[in-house]
């Protein structure tokens, strides 16, 4: 402990504060632009292009990374893999984290961020898959903060309500599960009712299908790359437990998401068998949906593949890199890059550097936040007075 | 009662509210359902 | 003082009304729907068109939109192709043919459809059809989040982004304000060649259809918003290949609510089922466990019982052989008792024969 004190003591300017700080002044003058001159102040969006990359980005990636939570959750409670239990915590805190910047995010986006209860509150407009979406992002945000709780309440020494929060382990679980399962293929869901605006290699009918799949191993990959990251900064904040089971963790997910990926493929090629879609595979967006497809998920599933096999902790680490910038590159293609294919370049959306500044902010923020809790918080270790 | 519909648009918003109150309702029945089910069952912890 | 003939009837009136109001609510709950009946809508004539940009004006005014940059009567406007604006309701496009020296010009707005994707996507209910035939927008709900816009297959609705505080989707409003009032779209009414009809949609398609039949030659045999996307209040007729004077034919006849029937669908079968299917894989997953831990209680007691017999049969043949050992060695004892029992017999046998006679041999 006093080497750790001593450690916080010595300089506030480490290079990671410094460079966060400066991204986190950037986005807070971007913020104060973006309240007072609205959308066409700081953003490239415009009327041909409503959404950018606060959705495709900000939204489509946060919650599709941040499905860590309910994939380990659910292995360790539901499925009974019990030798994941040490990878639980870390990765609820992640998906707490990354939702509630999402909604965050949410409020940079739309035009009247306090009416964002309305759609729950004051007048549901339940035809629209977004309120599915709202609805169902507002729900499991309120999950992922009970299952989290805990840790605070262990940090904060509320031993009566940990407790009673533990018990509702499994219901919560469950419909984390049912909630995940909802709003990650709603969210895919949301461009089926622009047939005419995205690229037919991307639109289909199995969509909610391919962004619920994809979501299984992008949280699978996170936790994995999380983990990596965890272990080179914050490997004095974990116990025993933690560290012995880590490497059976990154192992068997990578093994779990080799396998899911692969599932992936298969429907992604039978979307484009049902609506006959093949011929676009011989033009420059068809290539750049392979590149997609092969360089973004069948590589890193052969890499996971191998290391599995191998017990390779470096490759899995790798894999997971490339898994995780492959559902980011999906996310993005569906939302900006082949949305409006058929407009004529001139009319199509780059995003602005101040949308990417804030897009950074948020990240900056979450792993700002992480940093503090991991730091503060049983997340890596049991808390003496209740382990089990 | 307002159960005339001219279009589809209105139909289904008229059918998904309620589906979405059918769907809560669904929701805490099952849990409810179980409670029953398991009630004579050993308890075990459940973590 | 009772009730008089007519108010009788009136009531049979009205309750035989109910009556069929209910029978109709239920043949209204299949799949078909029709729209309102007699709700109105605009037959756009490009053939008539000529680009004065006169209902453009008529918008602005009625409307109330800021001045453009360059006047209504400049019509060099018309060399690019414009899209409909947070401030600007209504375009006129010009398109060049390529067989002939005439432009074709040809308004754009909302088309008002019959299942409009954009309130199909409002997750607030801002956006509904009207009895009138009018999409309209309610300002008090939205919250700003554009999927009307990302929905939208004619990409009309615009949005202010220059707005901070409260910024708006705009469209046409099909002057539904007006219309109420008994007087025309600002459009309709300012259009000097008749290029803009206003009345039901039933009629304008019979209008339509009659100057196509009439003029096999003028007009291409098709009325863009007939079928498209479900239907549009809005009618286009023209002499021109559609998609050459920028309307797209490859929308199909399907509303944009049937796209999304299907996800949609899906939602609460996953409520009600996953729970089902999570609830039962976590108790096959426990009982797995109970099975082993049972298993390996079993086992461990198996164990030690099999020790314990093993313990048992050791001990008893322990105790057989001691009990041996004892037996031997008392047998020993009791030989050597008999032994010494004898000598000493034997010697003081020899002592009395010493005093009688002596039996040195035996003594060996």
């Amino acid at each position: 402990m006093p080497q750790e004190t001593a450690q916080v003591n010595k300089s506030i300017f480490t290079p990671f504060n410094v460079i966060a700080g400066m991204i986190i002044f950037c986005g807070l003058i971007i913020t104060v632009l973006r309240f007072t001159g609205g959308l066409g102040a700081v953003t490239n969006l415009d009327d041909n292009n409503p959404w950018g990359i606060w959705i495709g980005f900000d939204l489509l990636c946060g919650v599709a990374l941040a499905a860590g939570g309910y994939v380990t959750s659910a292995s360790c409670y539901i499925f009974g893999l019990k030798r994941f239990h040490s990878a639980v915590r870390p990765a609820i805190l992640t998906a707490f984290l990354g939702y509630a910047l999402v909604v965050m995010a949410l409020h940079y986006d739309v035009g009247r961020p306090w009416r964002l209860p309305y759609p729950i509150f004051l007048s549901p407009g339940t035809t629209s898959l977004l309120f599915e979406v709202g609805l169902c992002v507002f729900l499991y945000l309120t999950v992922l903060f009970i299952e989290f709780s805990p840790a605070a309440l262990e940090w904060l020494g509320l031993k009566k309500i940990r407790n009673l929060v533990v018990r509702l382990t499994l219901v919560l679980t469950i419909f984390g599960v049912i909630l995940s399962t909802l709003h990650q293929s709603s969210l895919g869901a949301l461009y089926m009712i622009a047939p005419s605006k995205l690229h037919p290699l991307w639109y289909s009918g199995y969509l909610p299908v391919f962004f619920f799949v994809s979501s299984v191993f992008a949280g699978l990959s996170m936790v994995i790359f999380e983990g990596s990251l965890a272990h080179r900064h914050l490997h004095h904040k974990m116990d025993e437990t933690h560290l012995e089971e880590s490497a059976g963790v990154a192992l068997g997910f990578g093994k779990a998401a080799a396998f899911v990926m692969m599932g992936y493929v298969g429907v992604k090629f039978i979307g484009i068998a049902m609506d006959n879609n093949w011929h676009y595979l011989a033009t420059g967006w068809g290539l750049w949906f392979l590149l997609e497809l092969i360089g973004f998920v069948v590589v890193p599933a052969f890499m996971y593949a191998i290391a599995a096999r191998d017990r390779n902790l470096r490759l899995v680490r790798w894999a997971s890199i490339l898994a995780v910038l492959g559902v980011v590159l999906n996310r993005l293609n569906i939302s900006v890059v082949a949305f409006n294919w058929h407009l004529p370049s001139a009319d199509r959306y780059f995003p602005s550097w101040m949308e990417i500044a804030i897009s950074l902010f948020i990240v900056t923020i979450g792993v700002v936040v992480y940093r503090f809790v991991t730091t503060r918080m049983p997340i890596f270790y049991e808390h003496p007075d209740y382990e089990h | 009662m307002d159960a005339l519909f001219y279009t589809l648009h209105d139909f289904l918003l008229h059918s998904k509210s309620i589906t979405y109150m059918m769907m809560g309702a669904v929701l805490i029945g099952l849990l409810l359902f179980w409670l029953f089910l398991s009630g004579r069952d050993e308890k075990k912890r459940t973590f | 003082m009772g009730i008089s003939r007519r108010q009788f009837l009136g009531w049979l009136g009205a309750a035989g009304a109910g009556a069929t109001a209910v029978s109709r609510a239920e043949a209204a709950s299949n799949k078909q729907f029709d729209g309102y009946p007699g709700s109105f809508g605009i037959l756009h004539d490009t053939t008539r068109c000529i680009g004065c940009r006169k209902c453009e004006e008529a918008c602005n005014k009625v409307n109330e939109l800021p001045a453009p940059e360059q006047p209504f009567d400049d019509l060099s406007v018309l060399d690019k192709t414009r899209r409909t604006r947070s401030d600007v309701f209504t375009v006129v496009n010009q398109f060049q043919k390529e067989d002939s020296q005439l432009p074709v010009f040809v308004k754009k707005q909302c088309n008002h459809c019959l299942e409009p994707a954009c309130a199909s996507a409002c997750f607030v209910r801002a956006l509904r059809k009207v009895k009138t035939g009018a999409v309209i927008y309610d300002e008090s709900l939205c919250v700003g989040c554009r999927y009307c816009m990302v929905a939208c297959p004619f990409n009309i609705p615009a949005y202010e982004y220059n707005e901070a505080i409260t910024p708006r989707v705009t469209k046409c409003t099909m002057c539904h304000p007006r219309i109420e009032k008994g007087l025309l779209p600002g459009c309709v009414e300012s259009c000097p060649k008749e290029a803009l009809a206003f009345g039901t949609r039933e009629r304008l398609l019979k209008t339509a259809r009659r100057r196509i039949q009439k003029y096999p030659n003028a007009y291409i045999d098709h009325i863009y918003g007939e079928q498209e996307m479900g239907g549009t209040s809005w009618l286009t007729i023209s002499g021109t290949h559609f998609s050459e004077i920028g309307m797209r034919e490859d929308l199909g006849t399907q509303t944009a609510s049937s796209f999304t029937a299907g996800p949609l669908a899906a939602v609460p079968v996953v409520v009600a089922l996953w729970p089902v299917l999570l609830t039962g894989i976590y108790a096959i997953s426990k009982r797995k466990d109970k099975i082993a831990d049972e298993e390996r209680i079993h086992a461990v007691a198996q164990t030690v019982a099999d020790a314990n017999e093993e313990m048992q049969v050791k001990l008893a043949k322990m105790k057989d052989s001691m009990a041996k050992e004892k037996e031997a060695a008392i047998n020993l004892e009791v030989k050597r008792a008999l032994e010494e029992a004898a000598k000493e017999a034997a010697e003081s046998q020899q002592a009395s024969e010493e005093a009688g006679s002596e039996t040195p041999k035996e003594e060996k």
